[in-house]
């Protein structure tokens, strides 16, 4: 059973985290991730939760706290934006290597400076390399799904790996939506219950956490770490079924929408995906082959799935939400081309950097963006690797 | 009912405008509809020019860039009565102001010469009924009038449903007096 109910995509997360009811949550407000800690800690003042809530004087010590407490084998979440992202980083890092199976909503904003508090993934794309994994919604409904799915993931005894579930800041976390919202028991059952195997409470069993590992180690922890994130690709799946038995809607690594007989077609994460959806039914009414690609997850990287999925394609365009100042395009785009490379038969690929800073995206700039593809396919050649769409 | 209905409301923060665009969408959700509100934020300023957006619709709504062409325009507050607040507005389109000048007057201020023009003194209105300032809900009830959006009585239980824990039964009431008084005095033109 579920009812629908109008939330936005911070309530959302904080309902999630409401009915998985973690047993810590340290977390530091941050606009636009404010509400979901707001909203979470009336939850455990109005004794809704049995939540240890630990608010901290910064990020940094949102992560710390989070630390000891999932060493400890607690179940633990916290919650974070931008430049409370960047003021945890060390942490973030600490967190992975450790192997915690720590949940954060990441409320996707633009990394300062100059100081914007609208959407971008400059702070989620800089983690990307923190061992983290990484989901990302396009909508409110996804927000919650994907919360609640990444308590089993982060948790899988093949991962044990921290999950960032990132939304789009402002533009789904303070969009209200209606959405499905499962009963308390059913979101229970399917999270269950947690038991850390090695943890650092257990005294008859004692263990170390976070020793200094050098030379002798090191790399073969490192290791380790990689092959938790590869697992992530085959273990991930299991979530993914028992989450649709349970309540319904078959997520996987990447959505995709009319591609199988299209020509052309766009990436994009999160929230412009759906409004390229919007686009790909206008110009298809036209007759247009055109088609879309969301990846879903973007750590661990799905490269077999994109493979597939977009090989036969004659040109695609992979839009970045972040600039990495490579001067050879945005991070999206490097991980796409790379994947495409060693195919014998790959579609040509150009990248748009777009909607920094909150930027509204548009129908018609995706529109623009489709029309370039139409000429970069018939001319075979991409003229012009990297651009800025809607830039002035 | 089109597909797709978007409403783009104009006021200033603290006037309520986000307010009016969730409860709009949320009364639609309650009959079966598909919906989204949102503000469009600058720096949070009380008394700063804001935007918001309803979208209604009888399908899933994927869009999720800023409304350009709205079929309705609600203004809130009467010194945003200029052409901007009409950019976009479609030819068959309908603009509601919060305003105690004629129609012609607001016509001529937006140079919106297309679709209807409404007009509504919902600051008196809501200064009458609820004894300050607060232009939100009676804009939605005269919204309600020039589109069927949703019925009167839904958006009285969502008032009730939201409001009457929060502020008690006589402001509750007295919000849904200021709805019913703006629905029957918005003169449309």
């Amino acid at each position: 059973m579920s009812k629908l109910r109008a939330l936005t995509g911070d309530q959302a997360a904080a309902e999630a985290m409401r009915q998985i009811e973690p047993d810590v949550v340290a977390a530091y407000p941050i606009t636009p991730q404010t509400e979901i800690v707001m909203n979470f800690a009336q939850f455990v003042a109005d004794g809704r939760v049995q939540t240890e809530m630990i608010p901290v004087e910064s990020e940094h010590s949102a992560m710390s706290a989070c630390v000891g407490a999932a060493a400890s084998g607690a179940r633990t979440m916290t919650a974070t934006s931008a430049n409370g992202l960047a003021l945890m980083w060390e942490i973030v890092y600490i967190a992975a290597s450790t192997r915690l199976p720590i949940v954060m909503p990441v409320v996707n904003r633009a990394l300062s400076g100059p100081i914007n508090i609208h959407c971008d993934h400059s702070d989620t794309m800089g983690a990307r390399d923190s061992g983290w994994l990484q989901i990302y919604c396009e909508n409110n409904q996804e927000v919650y799904d994907n919360v609640i799915m990444a308590v089993r993931i982060a948790e899988h005894k093949d991962i044990l790996l921290p999950v960032m579930v990132c939304q789009d800041g402002f533009i789904t976390s303070h969009a209200l939506e209606g959405i499905k919202i499962y009963d308390d028991k059913q979101v229970k059952d399917f999270i269950s219950e947690y038991k850390l195997q090695h943890s650092l409470l257990d005294i008859e069993h004692p263990v170390t956490y976070g020793p200094l590992d050098l030379q002798n180690f090191y790399f073969e922890h490192k290791r380790q770490q990689a092959e938790g994130m590869k697992n992530a690709l085959t273990a991930m799946p299991e979530v993914f079924s028992e989450f649709k038995q349970q309540f319904g809607t078959k997520y996987d690594f990447i959505d995709t929408y009319k591609l199988n007989d299209a020509d052309i077609a766009i990436v994009a994460l999160s929230s412009t995906a759906g409004t390229a959806r919007v686009v790909v039914d206008q110009l298809r009414a036209k007759g247009k082959k055109v088609g879309l690609l969301r990846p879903r997850v973007f750590r661990p990287f799905p490269k077999e799935k994109i493979i597939q999925a977009l090989k036969n394609l004659k040109a695609v365009a992979i839009m970045d939400r972040s600039d990495s100042f490579s001067g050879q395009g945005g991070p999206l785009f490097a991980e796409f081309r790379s994947a495409l490379l060693d195919e014998p038969r790959r579609p040509l690929t150009v990248n748009y950097i777009y909607g920094l800073g909150g930027r509204d995206i548009d129908t018609e700039q995706i529109k623009s963006v489709y029309a370039d593809l139409e000429k970069i396919a018939k001319e075979r050649q991409v003229k012009e690797l990297v651009n800025y769409l809607g830039v002035r | 009912m089109k597909d797709l209905i978007e409403v783009r409301w104009h006021g200033r923060g603290g006037q309520g405008a986000k307010t009016a665009a969730q409860f709009l969408a949320e009364a639609a959700l309650d009959t079966g509809k598909y919906i989204q509100a949102f503000p469009e934020y600058g720096p949070e300023r009380s008394g700063a020019p804001i935007r918001t957006y309803t979208r209604i619709s009888e399908k899933p709504i994927n869009l999720h860039c800023s409304i350009a062409n709205p079929e309705y325009v609600v203004v809130i507050d009467p010194t945003l009565v200029t052409p901007k607040v009409v950019e976009g507005l479609t030819d068959k389109g309908v603009l509601l102001v919060n305003t105690n000048e004629p129609i012609e007057s607001v016509r001529k201020k937006t140079g919106f010469q297309g679709g209807k023009v409404a007009c509504v003194d919902a600051t008196k209105i809501s200064l009458d009924t609820l004894g300050r300032p607060m232009p939100n809900m009676p804009m939605l009830g005269a919204l309600l009038k020039v589109a069927p959006l949703v019925k009167l009585d839904v958006l009285y239980e969502k008032i009730r449903a939201k409001f009457l824990k929060k502020i008690g039964d006589e402001k509750t009431n007295a919000n849904i007096a200021g709805v019913k008084r703006a629905y029957e005095e918005v003169n449309i033109g």
